[in-house]
């Protein structure tokens, strides 16, 4: 067994894969079940249809969309769990580090798009471009953020950096928009139509009446989350720089004496976390095909929501938390309005989130997979 | 020039100075406003001496004279004459009482709420709901109102539900707070963001399966209490015509009523504050602001004054909704977004967490700000843009500035600015709480 755990390539690579495997499939299996539970209690209730069988018939299309939209989220909640471990505060700007790199993503294809070279790339190539320039961009707007607004304010009451945050988010917002609409003249960005992701992979289950059908973005969307998470995870419990994040996120000044630059490790960490953002924007703006400046406040709302609900600090809680979220927005939008024959429908998915969020704090505010830990004061 | 610019405000802050120089300009900037209704400078200029009247070293008792002349008279009969300024100051009032609320508990109790604006919308909705035709339409399609739809209440209610909009809102702070108030600092940041979301998004949607909000189309018309009667309006009316040029209309009273409405609020929230600072209460906020830990250890219930200073902060705020939803005659989900509960935030903290004159403070400038200098920056672009004139040296014509550029609407870049600034360089607001004054100055000795 020993041998097994520290085979670098089972534990960097087999361990994260399954476990992130695990989270998905169970995580859907038992929101299903309780759905499906739910429709058999309320059969009776209804007498125009079969309420079973209506929830049955778009479950696999559900989970789908609940998944591809839950690995965004896990992706931003990475950015506040780390974040949050290291400094134990809320980054309220990470919102727009996402949004900013969506945007940026977008404006790359918008230009590939204008110099032609869009219909003749490789799709696969342009995306990645795309992906790795958000990144870029993200990961160095999140330290400079971290330089201006939040380190000279290191060491003062709780709340005084989480109000920088929040004007810094508020700052960000419009000065995207101010950006955008002096260079383009209208803020909203809209993805340039390309290649083969708008289509379909059709896969006939047996059993099953509906074929499942795969979009190809969102194929793409669940690889390149699931790449950046086995990264991330080798990053941070495989490598000397992981080692030091985790040095500076269990105590910071035993840190420092061991010999670790703290402020250099704290600016990694935004980096990571940006990047992070980052990709998750544009992978975002591929499934959402329309960004706006304004676009980053409810994901990041709900990753955050996320990031809790796993346990904030902890990074595999925080992937279990946006597969989670991502599943309970997506099973909300679809099944609120036959459970409530159409009385309250999808626009109240955005409530959930908050629901949950109250909930888990209510309940157990350590967060799913956290450390049962005294609260620090 | 630190030091002469001290000597000098010292020279002007003694003897007969202050009176002269605050009445000096307590008349230059009404005679500027009278004489300019629409100039900004010389609004501004009147608008310093509520400054000056706070900061000279006057007796008290001419202090309170000169503030009540400006505010009781001065400001209505000006805001008759323009009745831009009317709205330009019932909104100052209108956020005075907001932030003075918000003051209360992130200021005194330092729990940071950023959902404020939705114990607002409870305030407002309700008297909405009661005082207009809404609940006569409860099972009608949003929009498609059916002829012969009656006011459900007489407006005279309107005093009634100024209570019951205070009690509503403070019921909905102790029902959040109860689950939450346990949770640390951030924590409870974000709940409270996501309660006010929730107010929005219910206010948004409720308009099926039974009618109560209306949706994002908004309640209208929303009665108002009926004016004083007219045996007291026609003196004043006589008396107004000559000075302000034209006979006042109903809709000019009905604005100073409102005024002096939220002034009496503000009032209120100002000795409601000022009484409970140094209180048992207020004193156990302010333990419980600086370590709760020891403040538990010295015996506070600490969930409990928690639940009063949430009670206390959201009961301002519900009665100012119900004013608020009278003097509009209209309520919509739009006017409490994030951006007002941020728009708040920022009143509070650009004036000084805790200081009430510094809260009043940031609630007028701020407001000055959004609704008066960048409105006019605004105008100023767009008269740039029509004209045909060009940056010099990087040589761009103002024409093709794009039309998106509305300074007016940048909202969020100013309070971002403002947070951050403030929080960087000077965290405890421009006028600073008497007691952190205290502290800094224990500080250095």
């Amino acid at each position: 067994m020993k041998q097994f755990t520290s085979n670098p390539f089972y534990k960097f690579i087999i361990f994260p894969i399954g476990q992130i495997l695990v989270f998905a499939l169970g995580a859907s299996l038992v929101l299903s079940l309780f759905t499906v539970l739910l429709a058999y209690i309320f059969r009776s209730a209804m007498t125009e249809f079969d309420l079973v069988e209506r929830v049955l018939l778009i479950l696999p299309q559900v989970v789908i969309n609940g998944l591809t939209i839950g690995f965004v989220y896990s992706t931003i909640a990475l950015g506040y769990t780390m974040v949050y471990g290291v400094l134990e505060f809320i980054n309220f700007s990470h919102s727009e580090i996402f949004m900013v790199g969506g945007i940026v993503g977008v404006e790359l294809m918008a230009y590939f798009d204008h110099t032609g070279a869009l219909q003749t790339m490789n799709q696969y190539v342009i995306i990645a471009l795309a992906i790795l320039l958000g990144m870029v961009i993200s990961g160095s707007l999140a330290v400079t953020v971290e330089r201006v607004a939040y380190k000279p304010l290191r060491g003062a009451p709780r709340l005084v950096p989480l109000i920088s945050a929040i004007g810094m988010s508020f700052f960000l917002q419009d000065a995207v928009r101010l950006i955008l609409s002096l260079t383009t003249g209208e803020f909203n960005v809209i993805l340039p139509n390309f290649g083969t992701f708008d289509e379909f992979l059709i896969l006939a289950v047996p059993g099953i009446a509906t074929p499942l059908r795969f979009q190809i973005k969102s194929i793409l969307l669940v690889g390149v989350t699931v790449l950046m998470l086995v990264g991330l995870n080798y990053l941070v419990n495989g490598t000397k720089i992981g080692k030091a994040i985790r040095a500076v996120a269990q105590d910071r000044p035993s840190a420092s004496l061991m010999g670790i630059n703290v402020n250099m490790i704290i600016s990694i960490t935004f980096l990571i976390g940006g990047a992070l953002g980052g990709a998750a924007g544009v992978l975002f703006a591929l499934k959402a095909t329309k960004l706006d400046p304004f676009v980053g406040f409810f994901p990041g709302l709900k990753a955050f929501t996320a990031a809790v609900l796993g346990g904030i600090g902890n990074l595999t809680g925080a992937l279990l938390g946006g597969l989670i979220l991502g599943l309970l927005e997506s099973f909300s939008a679809s099944y609120l309005s036959t459970f409530t024959n159409g009385a309250f429908g999808a626009e109240y998915k955005d409530i959930f989130a908050f629901a949950v969020l109250i909930l888990v704090l209510i309940l157990r505010p350590s967060g799913l997979l956290g450390q049962t830990v005294g609260q620090k004061a | 020039m630190k030091t002469f610019f001290s000597e000098l405000f010292k020279k002007a802050n003694s003897g007969f100075w202050p009176i002269f120089i605050t009445l000096g300009l307590l008349i230059a900037g009404t005679i500027s406003v009278y004489q300019n209704p629409r100039s900004l400078s010389a609004f501004l200029t009147l608008m310093l001496c509520p400054l000056l009247v706070y900061f000279m070293k006057i007796n008290m008792k001419v202090k309170v004279f000169i503030g009540l002349l400006l505010i009781v008279v001065i400001l209505p009969v000006l805001g008759i004459r323009n009745i831009f300024y009317l709205e330009v100051i019932f909104q100052m009032a209108v956020f005075a009482a907001l932030a003075l609320g918000l003051n209360i508990v992130i200021g005194m109790a330092g729990l940071l709420d950023l959902g404020y604006v939705a114990f607002y919308a409870v305030g407002a909705y309700t008297w909405a709901i009661f005082g207009s035709k809404q609940l006569s339409l409860l099972h009608s399609i949003p929009g498609a109102a059916p002829a012969g739809a009656e006011f459900a209440l007489s407006p005279n209610y309107f005093w009634l539900f100024l209570f019951l909009g205070v009690g509503l809102a403070a019921l909905a702070g102790i029902l959040l707070g109860l689950p939450v108030l346990r949770l640390r600092g951030d924590y409870l940041a974000i709940v409270t963001l996501g309660f006010g979301e929730v107010i929005r998004v219910l206010a948004l949607n409720l308009d099926k399966p039974i009618n109560l909000t209306n949706g994002p189309q908004g309640i209208t018309p929303i009665q108002r209490p009926p004016l004083p009667p007219e045996f007291i309006l026609a003196p004043i009316r006589s008396l107004l015509t000559p000075i302000v040029g034209h006979v006042p209309t109903d809709a000019e009273f009905y604005n100073v009523f409102f005024y002096f409405l939220a002034l009496i609020v503000i009032m209120i929230a100002i000795l409601v504050a000022t009484r409970l600072e140094d209180s048992r209460i207020g004193r156990a906020w302010t333990a419980i602001r600086e370590d709760e830990t020891a403040a538990i250890a010295m015996g506070i219930p600490l969930v409990k004054m928690k639940l009063a200073a949430f009670a206390a902060g959201a009961s301002f705020a519900g009665g100012m909704g119900v004013l608020y939803a009278a003097n509009r005659t209209f309520v919509s989900p739009e006017t409490f977004s994030f951006l007002q509960s941020i728009g708040v935030l920022t009143m509070v903290i650009l004036g000084g967490l805790g200081s009430i004159p510094g809260v009043i403070f940031g609630a007028s400038a701020v407001v000055i700000l959004n609704i008066q200098v960048l409105q006019n920056f605004s105008l100023y672009l767009s008269e740039l843009r029509q004209s045909d004139a060009v940056i010099p040296i990087i040589n761009f014509a103002w024409k093709d500035l794009s039309n998106q550029l509305d300074p007016a609407k940048y909202q969020k870049l100013v309070f971002g600015i403002i947070l951050v600034v403030m929080m960087i360089f000077r965290p405890s607001g421009l006028i600073p709480a008497e007691r952190r004054k205290r502290e800094l100055v224990e500080d250095k000795e």
